[in-house]
């Protein structure tokens, strides 16, 4: 790739202190997202997406420690940047967009008031910062928006609650859109819509996204590159086209399995994936995913298998996958 | 929104009513004859009935009440059967001391503890937070009338810094503010300490809040971030707090009345209580109970402006 990517997570490992020892939610993570371009992260709960974004943003609880790795945004290593640099940047460059649009605003504070407080850099009067608000806010699909900046959040429904804080992500024309489960919160009519407003003004605005889900339609629809993470490793990179058409990693296949959208036969029982992930302080010697791999044989448990390169852009972590040929 | 602060003027009103009723049916079943008991034990029957009379002790309870009601409707609030004097200017009169005591103490423990509390939540698990934790529970678990009679030995009696008893010279202010230290030191040292765990413990919980994640993730300064989108939060309950308490310090000042020999009305009731001066104690406890009830009113009203959701959620 010829330009600088806009975000490079290099071999992040982030520690939570816990009574019983480091639970090691995030080992060695690699992800990079072109400029411009939709990346995804997928994974069930507890697979540590959240974790890397709070890492890449450096909003993390107090009990967590980045053990390693570096965070380049724009050719800046995130991680090594003071308070004050970090902030400069965020809601600057790099905006966030949260799961939960019921309570990721202020409850005191009016629409107006939260998208006039996020300007404070600009030097501007307040009747233009109203008016890039009200702008905003019709691009996002608010009706009449400028009588509603004078509303509360909890007058706004759900769906109309999170096209705001979209609006208020996207006010300072970011370089990179991180999204955190926007659409989990809102049932699946609203999903579409937010998903198509996401993309529409991506376009618009030229930005990157980092969208995180754990729903694999979403993620078919809105991204061009996927990465999907289990237990705190990247188990498969790739194109969506290689991810849903050409799965490498056994955990990816499951995935894949369990969405109720592509079920074909009849059954009694959704499909899962049967066991839960295994302790994250007490780390199982081979591959993180063995003890619930149907594919599992005893060379999995020699030692965590590399990421190999199927096919350009298309990474996986498998053993099964240098044996010989495709597992 | 007017009609939120309307509605709850209109409950205020109830609540005084409901409440006067009931402690005019309580005081009547206080043991004891008021009559005999003023007139002492030489009084013969006939002075007895009618000392009974002019009290309207003869007419049924509800009479009674009704007529007591409707006189308090009208600013009437009886005369005092020992000086021949109004109740309601008696009381008036006793009142501005007591509240001025019961505001200055209020106002300077929150003027220390919020700030103390916000200040132990941003630097939590440090050792400054551990030490307002200790001083917030160790001005919370000594008595009130402890730090009165300290205060006094040690301010009045041996620095010589304040006066020890009485209100001050009317007219001269400087008198009369030198004259409240000990007494609201007294009343709101302990409020400091409730105040400084209530704003910790509700500030800590909004900085949890999702809502704060996102201001933050918008870069807003740290000032922001604490004065507008926390405090303005964290601060709802300690209103709430302040409010109630009013009415807890109505009864503390009885006793820092008695203590600096303050004029006042906790000072009125209990002199008018020993007396069995019913109308007085009526006047004064019913003149109390309105504070207490507005004053909660007041920090209702305060929150309703602060959080839209109360104003609109009746």
């Amino acid at each position: 790739m010829a330009t600088e990517p806009v975000l490079r997570v290099h071999n992040l490992s982030v520690n939570f202190r816990t009574p019983r020892g480091p639970l090691q939610a995030l080992r060695d993570v690699d992800l990079t997202i072109p400029d411009r371009r939709v990346s995804g992260v997928v994974g069930e709960s507890g697979c540590g997406k959240s974790t890397l974004i709070s890492a890449i943003i450096r909003l993390m609880s107090d009990n967590a420690d980045i053990v390693g790795g570096s965070v380049h945004f724009q050719g800046r290593d995130l991680l090594k940047l003071t308070r004050k640099q970090m902030r400069a940047i965020l809601g600057d460059r790099i905006s966030m967009v949260f799961q939960d649009p019921m309570t990721s605003l202020s409850p005191v504070l009016t629409i107006g008031r939260h998208m006039t407080d996020i300007q404070y850099r600009d030097r501007i009067g307040v009747g233009e910062k109203r008016k890039r608000a009200v702008d905003m806010l019709a691009s996002v699909g608010i009706p009449d928006p400028e009588s509603r900046l004078g509303q509360y959040p909890h007058h706004f429904s759900g769906g109309m609650r999170q096209r705001i804080t979209i609006a208020m992500a996207l006010l300072a024309s970011p370089n990179l859109l991180i999204a955190d489960e926007p659409t989990t919160a809102l049932d699946a009519t609203l999903e579409v819509q937010i998903i198509h407003l996401l993309k529409e003004l991506q376009e618009r605005i030229g930005c990157a996204i980092l969208f995180v889900s754990h729903h694999l339609n979403v993620i078919a629809e809105l991204c061009d590159d996927v990465t999907v993470m289990y237990a705190g490793v990247v188990v498969e990179k790739g194109t969506v086209r290689d991810i849903f058409h050409r799965p490498a990693h056994p955990y990816t296949r499951a995935l894949l399995k369990c969405d109720p959208a592509v079920i074909q036969e009849k059954t009694e029982l959704l499909p899962t994936i049967p066991g839960e992930i295994p302790d994250l302080v007490d780390l199982p010697q081979g591959c993180i995913f063995a003890s619930r791999c149907p594919e599992a044989g005893d060379i999995c448990l020699e030692g965590p298998p590399p990421l190999v390169e199927i096919a350009p852009g298309h990474v996986a972590a498998c053993v099964r996958l240098t044996e010989g040929g495709t597992a | 929104m007017g009609l939120y602060f309307l509605k709850r003027l209109g409950l205020s009103v109830v609540i005084v009513v409901v409440a006067v009723t009931m402690l005019y049916g309580m005081i009547h079943l206080v043991p004891g004859d008021p009559a005999s008991i003023m007139l002492g034990p030489r009084a013969t029957p006939e002075m007895k009935e009618t000392l009974r009379v002019r009290m309207g002790l003869d007419r049924p309870f509800v009479i009674q009440v009704v007529s007591f009601l409707g006189n308090v409707a009208m600013g009437d609030l009886g005369t005092d059967v020992f000086s021949n004097r109004p109740v309601a200017r008696i009381v008036l009169e006793q009142v501005p001391h007591t509240l001025v005591l019961v505001l200055i103490s209020m106002g300077w423990a929150a003027m220390m503890g919020i700030p103390l509390g916000a200040f132990s939540a941003i630097f939590r698990n440090t050792i400054l937070d551990k030490i307002t934790g200790v001083f917030s529970i160790a001005v919370i678990a000594v008595p009130s009338f402890v730090v009165a009679l300290y205060s006094l030995l040690f301010f009045a009696v041996y620095l010589q810094w304040f006066p020890a008893i009485g209100a001050g010279e009317p007219g001269d202010l400087v008198s009369r503010l030198t004259h409240l230290v000990l007494p609201s030191l007294a009343v709101g040292l302990s409020w400091v300490g409730y105040i400084a765990r209530l704003v910790r413990a509700s500030m800590l919980e909004v900085m949890g809040e999702n809502h704060i994640r996102t201001a933050r993730a918008f870069g807003l300064p740290e000032s922001v971030i604490i004065y507008r989108y926390a405090l303005k939060l964290a601060i709802l309950p300690t209103i709430t707090l302040i409010g109630v308490s009013i009415g807890r310090m109505l009864s503390t000042a009885v006793f820092a009345e008695i203590v600096f020999a303050r004029p006042g009305i906790g000072k009125l009731i209990y002199d008018s209580v020993i007396t069995r001066n019913y109308n007085v104690v009526m006047g004064s406890v019913l003149v109390s109970t309105a504070l207490f009830v507005f004053s909660t009113m007041i920090s209702d009203w305060i929150t309703a402006l602060l959080d839209p959701r109360i104003r609109e959620n009746l």
